[in-house]
Order: structure tokens, then C-alpha cells, then sequence
């Protein structure tokens, strides 16, 4: 176990060194960075000496060197825009993203549990359907558009909740229904087939055979089998739960790192944007240890070495 | 088909699914053209519809400019927000009503298909042109290449798709061709994983080894006896994916990352009504009704070719 949480945990080093000379490439590759920084009616020879002083003008091996040198230290450079550090701007936006991203998974999971073991117990029954139907709803439907219509309908037409903002429960709510709709119409549907799946298996109906309540059949026996696929899923949809923020966090004018993100890429502001990246891989690094350990917990037989 | 004469003799009862003496390269293209299609309607209404759909926005990509009732970028101040028809205040001539700068919904929901069927089509098809590519390389030749590729992929990996694509889409600038090119790119990954994997069971199979016996070079391994079936996989991630795409288009116009203006959008109009929904919500509720009808119905029509092509999905 602990061998192989070791080698997981290099292995994770070794993307996350990837992903820096990615994000350190990329940022190159929109060329001289020094080029953002001065006033529009500065000299080339004005440009030439910021290009020395910041030190553009040596090779990019050396650079990226600096670069990552800085990075482990915590230092991802200077935000152009606001001459703040660019990690300390993203890390102080980041809680509100992952309370936004709590909160729908909540709704996700919320809607998806109930709908998905109930669709699974009566297939072709008409709350099967009702999942079908808004599983693909829920696909379809783009995110910043079900903002929309959620401002539309709950804020503008009833005034049930705040159009924007953060600060209470409430501005939590409209957010959290926009951004968890997708994960809910996916994890609904993977929950079902998994759990039909494991619902004409062997040992379910030696459960059911021995007298076991059919509740206890489905929640001790059934659940904890179908929930390994589900939990993989789940992982992915957590990882890109962090996009959609970004047009979520957009659409509500919610102050997170996703909006912050949105606001460098205007402002051409890219240690911030490098910074989002590094931050937001970590992250998802942290996530797949996390539920590569589920997994153990959940199946003993998966042996984690 | 030597076997054909011994198949039954009654046509009608002849069910070429399961008849073990057709090869099943045919089966998908066997049976009679129109009674299968008469068949496939009835067994599936909802996909036909959808499919009806889909052939019409395709169509209106095509035919924009002749079908679309005004200029698209023609702007009229005494025209502004106004309302679709018929709701008061309504003008005829704008029947799903005018945006801030005047310009008329309707048409620019036409152009908008453009974009929307262009650039999700263009990127899937750069996805799997280079995911497959990757995939086979990595798959046939393992080692090195496969090493290089696969880590490749794991790095493009942990960092969420929607960030990957803004962050590039940023720093290349705005423009339909980049939008195309940043998704094609950004998206290999699902593809070359899925095409690797097959190669690798496939290389072990007795086919493949006798191709390579018979002095078969890698070339012609790879394109004449493994391409042929990894089809099947590619076009199920493909139908998976397209609408995928153009929920990601629309998510880039809708933040101003995608195809600049004046070119009208689905994303990008919904973002020009997000201001104005309190008093003119059509501006932002007509385009995204055209994303959503054109995703559902893609998605619909993907689950039923899905079923078809490969029932170990069906779910």
C-alpha cells in the first residue's frame, strides 16, 4: 500500500513537471511576455532593457529552469496587471470555486443517487423514463444557457434567488443546480446500468435467496458493488467540473478562481493563467490519489501494489 | 457467399443479423434499402425525428445565406430588442425578434449553424485523424513511441479539458481556424487511448500475425488489417464526442474566445443577451434553444447508431 502510493505520488511529480513545461511553453509561445508589460509608446530600446532586466533575452532551457526553480519555491511570477503574486491571487479565489463545485456535486449526487438505484430497481418503469429523459436533458442543455434561463426564471421572473454575487446560502443555490445538472444526467445513467449489472449477479441472488430484505439487498450488497465504475466516473466529472465553473462562475458574476481565469485571458494577464493551470493540476493530481484509495476501500480485491 | 444458397429460402423470415454465413463486414449494408429504413423508423421514432433535425441544421449550415431572410450583421437602431413574433410591439419581418444592435435572430441563428456544425465536425475529425494516428504508432510499435505518447497524454490529461482549450485558445488568438485547430488538438487523447488498446489485442491475433508472416510491411499492417477495425470504436467516439464539441464551441464564443465578432455565433449570442435577459430574454433564449436542439438531437441519433454498431454498450 504504501509502496504503491509512493510510486503514485512520483508518478504524479513527473505529470505535474510535464504539465509546467506545457504551461511554460505555451505562455512562449504567445510571445515576448515583456511586449504586454510596457506602455504603448515605449522605445524598442526601452523594451530591449525590460527584455534584460526580466531576463527574456537568455535561452528558454534556462528559463524554464528559473521558472520551475521559482515554482517550487511558491513564487509563479507577478500578475501584469494587478503586481500582485500571480499564485496567491488564484489560491485566495480557489475556495469559492470548490465551495461552488461542493455544492454541485451535492445536487448531483442528490439528484442522481435516488434517481438512479430507482430507475435501476424498475427498469422501463415511468420513473426510468423520467431519468432517461432528463439525463439527456441535462446533456444537452450548455451550462451557461441553463444559467441563463435559472437567472430568468428564479431571479428576474420570481425573486426567489440573488441573479449574482456571492456572500449567502442562497447566492449558492442557482450556481450549484447550473453547474451540477451535467454531472447529475451522467452519473444517473452510469449509476443505473451498474447497478442492473450487479442486481442479476450471483451473489445478489444468493441474498435475495437467503431472506435478506430487498432493501438491505440493494443497499449493502448491490450498492457498494455498483459504486466502483460510478466512483471513476465521478472522479472525471469532478475534474471537469472545474471548466464548467469557469463559464458558471462567468455567467453569476461569482468572485472564484474560474472568473479570475476569465478576466486574465481578457487582460492577456498570463502568470495568472499559468499560475490557474499549475494550481488546478496539483489539484486533479490530489484527486486521483484520492480515489485510487477509494477504490481500495470500497473492493478489498483491488490490490494497490 | 458460397453459403448464401443455403440460407433459408423464405426472404421475408431471412434475418441477416444473425445468419452465421454472412460475413459480418455485410450485415450493417445487407437487407433491402427502403423496408429497412421503414423498419428503422418505426423501431425508433424519437432518433428519426432527431435525425430529420439534424439533416435541416446541416442543410441550413449549407444554404445560410440564401435561406436566411436578412444580413446577419446588418444593424438597425430603430430596430432594437424587438420582441419575436407575436408577442406585442412584434415585427413581422423579424419573427424571432432583433437583438441590442438591431440585427435580426433569426438570421443570425442560420449563419450561426455554420460555425457550430463546421467547427464541431472540423475538430472531431482533427481529433481522430490525430488520436488515431498516435494510437496506432503507439499501439504497433510500443516502446519508445508508445512511452513518449502515452505521457503526452496523461499531462494533456490532468488538466481539465475546458481550461486546456481557453487557456490555448487565449494564447493563439481568437479565430475560427484556431478554434478548430486548439479543439483537434486538445482532443486527441480520448482517441488515441481507445485505438491503442484495440491495437495492442489486436496485434496478438492470428490475422495480424500472418499479414506480418506473409512479409506484410508496417504500413500496410497498420492501414490494410488494423485500421479497418478500429472503424467501429472511432465512429462511436466520434458520434460521443461531436456533440461534446460543440458544447465546448459555444462555451468559448459565449466567454469571447472563440470565433470573433461580427460572425454571429450560438455562444457568442447568447453572451450578447446575458445583459438584457430582464427585458428581452429571446436574445439569449432563441440561440441557446439552437444549441440545445442540435445537441440533443445529435446525441440521440449517437445512442441509437451506438446501439447498432456496438450492442456491448447498451446501457
Amino acid at each position: 500500500m504504501t509502496a504503491y502510493l509512493i510510486r503514485r505520488l512520483v508518478y504524479s511529480v513527473f505529470v505535474l513537471l510535464g504539465v509546467s513545461l506545457l504551461v511554460f511553453a505555451l505562455v512562449r509561445l504567445s510571445g515576448d511576455p515583456t511586449a504586454l508589460m510596457v506602455p504603448l509608446d515605449a522605445t524598442d530600446e526601452d523594451v530591449e532593457r525590460l527584455r534584460r532586466a526580466l531576463g527574456y533575452d537568455r535561452p528558454l532551457p534556462v528559463q524554464y529552469l528559473d521558472f520551475l526553480t521559482g515554482a517550487l519555491q511558491g513564487d509563479l511570477g507577478t500578475s501584469l496587471r494587478h503586481q500582485q503574486p500571480a499564485l496567491g491571487m488564484v489560491l485566495d479565489r480557489f475556495p469559492a470555486t470548490l465551495q461552488l463545485m461542493a455544492a454541485s456535486l451535492l445536487v448531483a449526487i442528490g439528484v442522481a443517487l435516488p434517481l438512479g438505484i430507482l430507475s435501476a430497481l424498475r427498469p422501463d418503469s415511468w420513473i426510468d423514463r423520467f431519468g432517461v429523459t432528463l439525463a439527456l436533458i441535462g446533456q444537452a442543455l450548455p451550462n451557461f444557457f441553463l444559467g441563463i434561463v435559472l437567472i430568468l426564471v428564479f431571479s428576474v421572473g420570481l425573486g426567489w434567488f440573488p441573479s449574482s454575487g456571492r456572500g449567502s446560502l442562497l447566492h449558492l443555490v442557482l450556481p450549484a443546480v447550473t453547474l451540477g445538472t451535467a454531472a447529475s444526467a451522467f452519473l444517473n445513467r452510469l449509476l443505473r446500468s451498474s447497478l442492473l449489472e450487479v442486481l442479476a449477479s450471483d451473489y445478489v441472488r444468493t441474498a435475495r435467496a437467503k431472506g435478506r430484505s430487498e432493501t438491505a439487498t440493494v443497499f449493502v450488497h448491490a450498492l457498494r458493488n455498483a459504486a466502483i465504475p460510478v466512483l471513476t466516473v465521478l472522479g472525471l466529472q469532478v475534474i471537469q467540473l472545474v471548466g464548467g465553473a469557469i463559464v458558471t462562475e462567468t455567467v453569476f458574476a461569482y468572485p472564484g478562481a474560474g472568473l479570475l481565469l476569465v478576466q486574465s485571458l481578457g487582460n492577456l494577464d498570463f502568470p495568472v493563467v499559468q499560475a490557474f493551470v499549475l494550481v488546478v493540476a496539483v489539484a486533479v493530481a490530489i484527486v486521483n490519489v484520492v480515489i485510487d484509495l477509494l477504490y481500495g476501500a470500497l473492493d478489498p480485491r483491488i490490490r494497490l501494489a | 457467399m458460397s453459403g448464401r444458397t443455403n440460407g433459408p429460402t423464405n426472404e421475408g423470415a431471412h434475418d441477416v443479423a444473425t445468419d452465421p454465413t454472412i460475413d459480418p463486414a455485410r450485415r450493417a449494408t445487407g437487407g433491402r434499402g427502403w423496408r429497412r429504413v421503414r423498419l428503422a423508423i418505426r423501431r425508433r421514432p424519437v432518433a428519426t425525428v432527431a435525425l430529420a433535425f439534424i439533416v435541416l441544421v446541416a442543410l441550413t449550415a449549407v444554404f445560410a445565406a440564401q435561406w436566411a431572410p436578412h444580413d446577419p450583421t446588418a444593424q438597425s437602431l430603430r430596430l432594437r430588442l424587438r420582441p419575436p413574433w407575436p408577442l406585442p410591439g412584434s415585427d413581422p419581418a423579424h419573427p424571432l425578434g432583433t437583438d441590442p444592435l438591431g440585427r435580426d435572430v433569426l438570421s443570425r441563428i442560420l449563419h450561426g449553424a455554420r460555425i457550430s456544425l463546421g467547427v464541431g465536425v472540423g475538430a472531431v475529425l482533427l481529433q481522430a485523424l490525430l488520436g488515431v494516428t498516435a494510437g496506432l504508432l503507439a499501439g504497433f510499435y510500443r516502446g519508445a513511441v508508445d512511452q513518449v505518447l502515452m505521457r503526452l497524454a496523461d499531462v494533456q490529461q490532468s488538466i481539465p479539458f475546458l481550461v486546456l482549450v481557453v487557456a490555448v485558445a487565449a494564447v493563439v488568438g481568437p479565430s475560427l481556424r484556431n478554434t478548430v485547430l486548439v479543439l483537434g488538438v486538445a482532443g486527441w487523447v480520448t482517441y488515441g487511448r481507445v485505438v491503442r488498446a484495440q491495437v495492442l489485442s489486436l496485434m496478438t491475433s492470428e490475422y495480424v500475425t500472418a499479414a506480418k508472416a506473409l512479409g506484410g510491411g508496417d504500413r500496410r499492417v497498420m492501414l490494410r488489417h488494423l485500421l479497418p477495425n478500429l472503424v467501429a470504436p472511432i465512429t462511436v467516439i466520434g458520434t460521443l464526442t461531436i456533440s461534446a464539441m460543440i458544447l465546448v464551441e459555444a462555451s468559448l464564443s459565449f466567454l469571447g474566445l472563440g470565433v470573433p465578432p461580427p460572425t454571429p455565433t450560438w455562444g457568442g449570442m447568447v453572451a450578447d443577451g446575458r445583459n438584457y435577459v430582464a427585458d428581452a430574454w429571446w436574445v439569449s433564449v432563441m440561440p441557446g434553444l439552437a444549441i440545445f436542439a442540435t445537441v440533443l438531437s445529435i446525441n440521440l441519433v449517437g445512442d441509437a447508431l451506438r446501439e447498432t454498431l456496438d450492442p456491448s454498450l447498451r446501457t
